[in-house]
């Protein structure tokens, strides 16, 4: 989440209005009156929801030490006034006294809110503005709290390496020693902005080890491991924050780059992690990932404001939201407020920005999320900054919403959009936010969250052209107030969509069968097991020579009627007599016989027909040669 | 009722004891508070963790907030002149999202504060007498120079004005940042940051259109 910048919200409003006294090309998306997610029912606890293709297997409020017990949903904003006129300003002004709203002090809007979310083995990291909480998720069913941490300062991003948790502080409330009192001096050697490093040996008690102080703090970070270097990992911190003070930091200048070249805006942070002696991670670079080639100026990229008339007002980009990177590929997508950009990261220590690409429908480009072959990336744009409502039927579809792009020769080339297609209320925070890949083969298909919008699973094999495929959706938090609350993450991990919500907890989905997406493609999705998921740095899945693989790939190319269904049923025969523990020679041999005649089909299809062809007489080879092993 | 309680007993028992078989603990685990790098962790109570007493907004944020609506309301002022006075349409764009950038972010500003109890700068309250001159603020001789200007003279004063204006409001969130305990609160916290991420663009911006109109009047 960026918040609101009211500034930038109110371009944006201004943009539309534009949009909209020039009857410009993007009109809102008629409001879908049949879709289940329009009018459920309000509440916190039991507001109505709207499911399809998936289904909540489990759900978890918060623990003790994580809300306010006096307004656990957290604090309501009073809703926005557009609609209403507001009421003429009283004739003899000073200061108008408003009653206070029905709420404790104390309950403050942010301080709670449950952020990302990390995975390795069978635990699941939930990062909270105040602390995290770690989960054990043997069971989706039956998902246990194993530690409750208390350490604020938002936003409790977190990343998971072997015993290592690392977690981003940015807020100035933020202290090395883990207090929950804030520091009262202005510069403060108590204060810690940045990237801390948890030992989680014990997981029921981890220590801290390691915070790593940075002049922007750490709204995001992203880990790099680097396949040639085994002895550091590397992790990019993003900060969007105000520069602090050079007295408490050393180096650290928030002053434009005419003024000061060494500025600390307009980079990233790179902290190298030995491995070894993980309590000396240090900073070791601050690359001007920015820079003009030509020119030098490490200002180069997009200078913030609209893109012509009607179009959609993008912040200046001084800064990364959010990167993620590929190392098997080698590449990261910075999603840097005004810019998307491509970066290649052979040294993950000297990024080298290969492509920049802007877009007149985006606010402020927030986090990317590659294809599993990273030949395609979608940046998200969070319009807004997540706490305010721009899901509506009045909103442009292309706005607060994907942008899918090609990778093609280095280069980002744009496909198509995508976003929630049931219009929300006012009294929904909604924007795109954070997802990841469902590693079905032979498809691009991810899950992502959509703060109160919900949850949606789409599917952008054809970059033009993303469609929903599931989603799950709750009524607003409170019917009168516009509450920041929905899911921040949503993730794909070993099975199960699991999806983090700022104030109602932790919820856990399994994905159904349907027209779209079959029971042996979410089979085969699952088959995939990894031992550790972070959704900033993308692990690229090979997908083992198993019957399911087999079976999804024959679904999507019956579906694409580029199998006929004599040779797809050759093929599911072939895969059932080969199931049994001992399979029958001869029917080893049919899968080692239907897959040359699969492979000579592929040589005379094309495109993705040809791909699915190909992968699916690799898998049956690969099937037989396991069998006969 | 006795009967049934005992059933309930019973439930209870065996819910526990399947509990404990799934996960070897029924109850909740203690809250750790980590240390400093290099120090131990310890355990608190659930009151502590949640504990933002000492996070709380302070006057400080408060003043800041309600200086901020007076400081936004004279750009909005400034704004309104502009419509008869320019003949720029760039210059009309640029007030066009200063002013509703500006308002919304009064109408941002006036929620923090009415959710917070706080008194609420009425939307007239910055031409009062005695009304706070927040930094950056032009005078009231310099907002009737600026009103009696046209054409490229009101463009040139408006954007030296609306430049030193939102230096201004920097200025205000360097003190607000200055101030022991204030800035703590999230909400405050990620306004003040944006507000000045936001008008650093924004002066970048108008710096460009002054040069340039500099370049053209010689």
């Amino acid at each position: 989440m960026k918040r609101a910048a009211a500034t930038f919200l109110a371009m944006s409003a201004v943009a539309l209005a534009l949009t909209i006294q020039g009857q410009a090309q993007d009109k809102p998306a008629p409001a879908a009156s049949n879709d289940p997610r329009v009018g459920l029912k309000p509440g916190f606890r039991d507001a109505g929801h709207a499911a399809r293709n998936m289904e909540l297997v489990s759900t978890m409020p918060k623990p003790n030490g994580f809300f306010d017990p006096k307004q656990p949903a957290g604090l309501p904003t009073p809703p926005r006034t557009t609609a209403a006129p507001a009421p003429p300003p009283p004739p003899t002004a000073g200061a108008t006294s408003t009653p206070p709203a029905a709420t404790s002090a104390a309950a403050q809007g942010l301080n709670f809110s449950n952020s990302d979310m990390a995975f390795r083995k069978a635990d699941m990291f939930l990062g909270n503005f105040n602390g995290f909480n770690t989960y054990d998720i043997e069971s989706p069913k039956k998902p246990r709290l194993l530690a409750s941490v208390v350490c604020p300062g938002g936003q409790g991003d977190m990343s998971v390496y072997g015993n290592l948790l690392f977690m981003s502080v940015e807020q100035t409330r933020g202290r090395i020693d883990c207090g929950t009192q804030g520091v009262t001096d202005t510069v403060s050697k108590e204060r810690f902005r940045g990237v801390r490093i948890f030992d989680i040996t014990d997981i029921s008690k981890p220590k801290q080890i390691a915070a790593i102080q940075s002049c922007r703090g750490s709204h995001t970070h992203t880990l790099i491991v680097d396949p040639d270097d085994k002895a550091n990992i590397y992790v990019y911190g993003s900060g969007t924050g105000a520069v602090r003070s050079g007295d408490e930091l050393e180096g650290c200048s928030g002053r434009g780059p005419q003024e000061d070249p060494n500025t600390a805006l307009f980079s990233i942070d790179v902290i190298k992690v030995p491995l070894a002696a993980p309590e000396k991670a240090a900073i070791v670079n601050r690359p001007r990932i920015f820079a003009d080639p030509a020119s030098g100026a490490i200002a180069g990229l997009w200078q913030g404001g609209n893109h012509g008339e009607g179009t959609q007002s993008s912040r200046i980009t001084n800064q990364c939201h959010d990167i993620t990177v590929f190392p098997e590929v080698g590449l990261a997508a910075g999603a840097c407020a005004g810019n998307g950009i491509l970066m290649d990261i052979s040294d993950p220590v000297h990024p080298v920005r290969l492509d920049q690409v802007v877009d007149k429908n985006f606010a402020y480009w927030h986090s990317a999320t590659f294809n599993n072959d990273g030949t395609k990336v979608i940046f998200t744009d969070e319009w807004g900054g997540g706490t305010q409502p721009r899901c509506r039927a009045t909103d442009p579809p292309t706005w607060g919403g994907d942008a899918v792009f090609d990778i093609v020769d280095k280069k980002l080339k744009f496909g198509g959009y995508y976003k929630l297609p049931a219009p929300q209320t006012d009294m929904e925070n909604c924007v795109a936010h954070n997802g990841s890949i469902i590693p079905v083969p032979g498809r691009d298909i991810m899950v992502q969250a959509w703060y109160q919008g919900g949850v949606s699973v789409f599917d952008f094999t054809d970059s033009t052209k993303p469609i929903e495929i599931a989603f799950f959706d709750r009524g607003p938090i409170d019917e009168k107030n516009l509450i920041t609350g929905g899911y921040w993450s949503t993730y794909w991990y070993n099975g199960r969509i699991y999806g983090s919500e700022i104030s109602r907890g932790v919820d856990i989905f399994r994905l159904l069968p349907s027209e779209f997406l079959s029971q042996n493609e979410i089979d085969a999705a699952s088959s995939v097991r990894l031992d550790t998921f972070n959704a900033q740095m993308q692990p690229k899945v090979n997908w083992p020579p198993t019957a399911a693989v087999a079976r999804a790939y024959v679904d999507q190319l019956t579906r694409s009627h580029a199998l006929d269904a004599a040779r797809a049923a050759a093929v599911k025969t072939a895969l059932d007599k080969t199931d049994k523990d001992k399979a029958p020679r001869a029917a080893i041999d049919q899968l080692d016989e239907l897959a040359k005649t699969i492979e000579q089909e592929a040589g005379a299809a094309s495109g993705r027909d040809a791909s699915r062809l190909h992968a699916l007489a690799a898998t049956l080879k690969g099937r037989a040669a396991r069998l006969r092993s | 009722m006795k009967a049934s309680l005992t059933v309930l007993g019973v439930v209870a028992a065996l819910a526990g004891a399947a509990a404990c078989r799934t996960s070897g603990a029924a109850a909740a685990p203690p809250i750790i508070q980590p240390g400093a790098p290099g120090e131990g962790s310890r355990t608190v109570q659930a009151e502590q963790a949640r504990d933002l007493s000492k996070v709380q907004f302070t006057p400080a944020d408060v003043k800041f907030m309600q200086g901020m609506i007076h400081h936004h309301a004279q750009a909005v002022d400034m704004t309104d002149l502009l419509a008869t006075r320019t003949s720029s349409d760039d210059m009309k764009k640029l007030a066009l999202r200063i002013q509703v950038s500006q308002n919304d972010e009064m109408k941002m500003m006036r929620r923090w504060l009415a959710a917070r109890g706080q008194e609420v700068p009425g939307e007239h309250a910055h031409h009062m007498p005695g009304a706070p001159m927040m930094p950056g603020m032009l005078t009231p001789e310099e907002m009737a120079r600026l009103a009696e200007a046209k054409g490229p003279e009101f463009d040139r004063l408006f954007l030296e004005g609306m430049i030193k204006h939102h230096a201004g409001a920097l200025t205000m969130v360097q003190e607000l940042f200055a101030t022991p305990g204030a800035g703590q609160d999230s909400e405050i916290y990620a306004f003040a940051s944006d507000v000045d991420a936001d008008q650093r663009m924004e002066i970048d911006r108008m710096s460009a259109m002054l040069a340039a109109l500099k370049e053209r009047q010689k």
